[in-house]
């Protein structure tokens, strides 16, 4: 054990995948006994339980560590193992192969750098093989080195080894994955693990010990354009610290970061740290980290920033290819969460273009239900706007996770943006935020000098559910509470700004609600609460509705749904009244929305307490 | 980055999606060699604060030195310790003596379960490392015990690039563990590096031998070591072929399974 003497330069993660019962813990088992990797003692312990227990000892016994493991003789779950050779530290993840326990496969997968892909040689090429060799391709592991075992089984045959190497290699082909290595073992036997066997003279490459080393470290990608999640804001101090962990790129203090989808702009003030002697400047990709910025923005988690020529996608909608793993089956309709490295949304699915058996990857097409352990091809919908990019130009922006009541059923990678209709006014409001020339008072100043934050109150609905009515009164109200609150309604803008604009014309009522929601931004940068009613836009109120909250964005917006009945309401409603009686309830019920969405402090002369303003 | 920053970032990373995620969250706090470099994690994470409180449960035959090392450095880093103890078992005699599995069961596990119980606790951070011993080499980094505190290991939820198990039913709570993929060595290494304090039961103090991992006096013993300093250890470590918990009497025979079952740490 000399090797382990120096410290290893570096440390790597392998995942052994493959079918069950294709000798992926006896491969393990065999590659630490054959290194002098085993603790003293665990060879005899385990050899003494089974003796105990009344039966042959196996190498998968080290490793398989539950007791229903053992007897079962199947791996249920990943275990992480630990050995140093040639100055390099190794991961061993052990995944389970069968189909059972294929979430547990991929949960020790998608953290690996590389894989080792173990094929029976008696058995050849089955279900699980393919299914692991598709699934590798789509958590992103790029290197993978074929195991071909029992040899023994079959005579150490020259000729089964190349049928099952030419097999597997079309298969991963289609896939465009290209082994860095085929290598023919026996695990039981020892042969090709640790040391070259004399039985498969025929063979002239590595062992599997030499395909190890043969892998390549994965560095964070910190040449590429600067990703930043935010991963949450903290104010434990007088430092109001933005913290995260870079995804990729790098920054460092005085840089311009624009932050996706709030379009909040500001320059990095510092790079914070504790327990360093000098301060940083700069960092990057892989380091969880720290920044104050030099304006108070309100920026929260879920945002990416980056800088303002290269900045990430935006959409409500992307195309995706998605793995599923949960117990009730992917279906249209329901509703999900989305996570998407810190940004967490409701979504469902807005289209089913493929369903696809990974073992074939023959296509099903038409269904709307993907089950348990399969793959799709679908379009995504989220219910608000979110920052990404493609999984094929960064990594980590570029994949999320779908959550099913409790727990993760899901995930994919994502291929490409969907247009979504508010794509136009979304540009329009990005360019306009990023040339936006501010004064000398800040949003915080406005909003601790008037005890609120800028808001939109905004009345959706068919007509003549009093949505005017209650808007008046909610101004009303919050006036005489001391709040600086104003009603805007869109009729007078019809015969002044909108002089121009023919109402009976589609583009010239689009023209007119582009305007109106540029004036409610212009209003709320004055710190006002602006409290309106979709009512001048008539039948294109839904539409109206979506515009105005696009091109206010990131303010925050109430939306309260009237209706004369309890009709479903729109997408993204916070209230809904259907035909209220005690209007000044309802009005009071829109206040406490507006304390507990953070606009309002609790009381006059209070501070508000919203620490992302502090 | 080396090795040890990567590890640093991602235990980072692991803290703070504990503490967004959780509205009562604690950490368990052994004074242990892992627990301390997890505290110590934890003051990088949040710039020097520790924003959540830390969980002792003290089943009394704790070293005694252990309790002076606990208690300077709470009035140090200003840190608000929780101590839980099963006074109940205590008081009836309770010790190892009785079984090892038994007193393990009710001072620890219990004595933790009716701490989470009375403090509501939803999220428990601990100290853990895969390479420890072999159940612990299947945990994930987030992982689900239901309301009796039993880990459902047949059925662990998934977990991938880095997107955690954050949600969870009521009455149930969450193991969150940063350390998993650090190695005894490692956590050495970056204790040199960062210059953390240790106790000095970890070193030989001239009788040859030393602890390389502690718990309850009676049921922990040393083992033979010239180590007297940091760089001894890790040297130590990188030769040695004995098991890192080869001096801890509930590892024996399919003891940690059982124990960590029912909710062990």
């Amino acid at each position: 054990m000399l090797t382990t003497l120096t410290k290893p330069r570096e440390s790597l993660t392998i995942v052994i995948v493959g079918h069950v019962d294709h000798g992926k813990s006896t491969l393990l088992g065999r590659l630490y006994a054959d290194t002098k990797s085993l603790p003293d003692g665990k060879l005899e312990k385990v050899q003494a339980i089974c003796q105990q227990q009344g039966k042959e000892f196996e190498y998968s016994f080290l490793f398989d560590a539950f007791l229903e493991e053992q007897e079962q003789g199947v791996t249920i779950d990943t275990a992480r193992t630990f050995f140093t050779w040639d100055a390099r530290q190794y991961i061993i993840i052990d995944a389970p192969g069968h189909r059972e326990f294929l979430k547990n496969m991929i949960s020790g997968a998608a953290r690996a750098e590389a894989a080792l892909l173990v094929i029976d040689a008696l058995e050849g090429v089955k279900e699980q093989s393919k299914k692991h060799g598709y699934l590798l391709s789509l958590l992103g592991v790029k290197q993978v080195a074929v195991i071909v075992n029992k040899m023994d089984l079959v005579g150490y045959r020259q000729d089964v080894f190349a049928g099952i190497e030419k097999e597997y290699r079309e298969f991963l082909s289609r896939l465009k994955v290209e082994p860095e290595r085929v290598v023919p073992v026996s695990a039981r036997h020892g042969d090709n693990i640790a040391s070259r066997s004399a039985r498969t003279a025929w063979y002239e490459g590595p062992t599997v010990l030499e395909t190890l080393g043969l892998f390549k470290k994965e560095t964070a990608p910190t040449e590429q354009p600067l990703r930043f999640p935010v991963q949450d804001v903290y104010k434990f101090d007088a430092r109001r610290i933005i913290a995260g962990r870079i995804t990729a790129g790098r920054l460092k203090v005085g840089d311009r970061l624009v932050f996706s989808p709030s379009n909040k702009t500001a320059n990095v003030r510092t790079v914070e740290a504790f327990n360093l002697e000098k301060p940083l400047t700069e960092a990057q990709a892989g380091e969880s980290v720290g920044i104050t910025l030099d304006e108070q923005i309100f920026v929260e988690r879920g945002e990416i920033a980056s800088s303002q020529d290269t900045i990430p996608l935006v959409s409500t909608a992307f195309r995706a290819n998605v793995f599923w793993l949960g117990r009730r089956p992917l279906e249209q309709g329901r509703k999900y969460q989305l996570r998407l490295a810190t940004r967490e949304v409701a979504c469902e699915v807005a289209a089913f273009h493929r369903i696809m058996d990974a073992v074939d990857l023959d296509q099903r097409q038409g269904g709307t239900v993907v089950h348990r352990n399969n793959v799709a091809e679908l379009t995504i919908r989220a219910k608000a706007p979110l920052a990404f990019d493609p999984s094929g130009a960064f990594e980590a922006t570029g994949r999320f996770v779908i959550v099913d009541e409790y727990d993760i059923a899901g995930g994919g990678i994502i291929t490409e943006l969907v247009h979504d209709e508010q794509e136009f006014l979304r540009d329009e409001a990005r360019r306009r935020d990023f040339a936006w020339a501010k004064g000398e008072v800040g949003t915080e100043e406005r909003a601790q000098q008037y005890g609120h934050r800028a808001a939109m109150v905004l009345f959706t609905g068919p007509a003549h559910t009093g949505k005017a009515f209650l808007a008046r009164k909610l101004e009303a109200l919050l006036v005489a509470e001391g709040r600086h609150a104003y009603l805007l309604d869109a009729d007078n803008l019809r015969v002044g700004l909108d002089a121009d604009l023919e109402e009976k014309d589609v583009a010239g009522v689009a023209e007119m609600i582009r305007r109106y929601g540029e004036v409610v931004r212009v209003l709320i940068d004055t710190g006002l609460i602006v409290v309106s009613t979709t009512n001048a836009f008539g039948a294109a109120h839904t539409q109206a509705a979506q515009a105005i909250m696009t091109l206010v964005h990131p303010a925050p917006v109430v939306a309260v749904h009237m209706a004369k009945s309890d009709d479903e309401p729109p997408p993204n409603t916070d209230l809904a009244f259907a035909g209220p009686k005690d209007f000044d309830a309802a009005a009071r019920q829109v206040m406490d929305e507006l304390k507990r969405r953070g606009v309002l402090a609790h009381s006059i002369g209070e501070k508000p307490k919203y620490q992302y303003s502090i | 980055m080396t090795h040890l920053q990567e590890l640093e970032n991602q235990s980072v990373y692991i803290l703070r999606e504990a503490y967004k995620h959780f509205d009562h969250l604690a950490m368990l706090w052994s004074m242990g060699k892992d627990s301390t470099v997890l505290l110590w994690l934890t003051r990088k994470a949040f710039f020097g604060h520790v924003p959540f409180p830390l969980i002792h449960i003290d089943t009394s035959y704790k070293i005694p030195a252990m309790i002076e090392y606990r208690d300077r450095l709470v009035r140090e880093w200003r840190l608000n310790l929780v101590i839980g103890q099963n006074k109940e078992a205590l008081a009836a005699g309770m010790n190892h003596t009785r079984g090892r599995g038994v007193c393990c069961t009710a001072l620890k596990t219990d004595g933790l379960k009716n701490l989470l119980a009375e403090k509501g606790y939803t999220g428990v951070i601990l100290g853990i490392r895969a390479d420890e011993e072999s159940t612990r080499a299947k945990e994930r980094y987030f992982s689900p015990r239901d309301k009796n505190n039993e880990w459902d290991f047949r059925d662990q939820p998934p977990e991938l690039w880095d997107q955690f198990k954050t949600t969870f039913p009521p009455g149930t709570h969450i193991r969150i563990h940063p350390l998993l993929d650090w190695t005894e060595v490692n956590v050495w290494e970056y204790i040199k590096l960062e210059h953390i304090p240790f106790m000095d039961l970890y070193l030989d103090r001239g009788d040859g031998t030393r602890f390389r991992s502690l718990g309850c006096a009676p049921c922990t013993f040393p083992i033979q070591s010239s180590a007297r300093s940091v760089d001894d250890i890790i040297v130590e470590l990188r030769q040695t072929t004995v098991a890192e918990r080869s001096g801890r009497a509930q590892d024996e025979g399919r003891g940690m399974e059982l124990l960590r079952k029912d909710g062990y740490m």
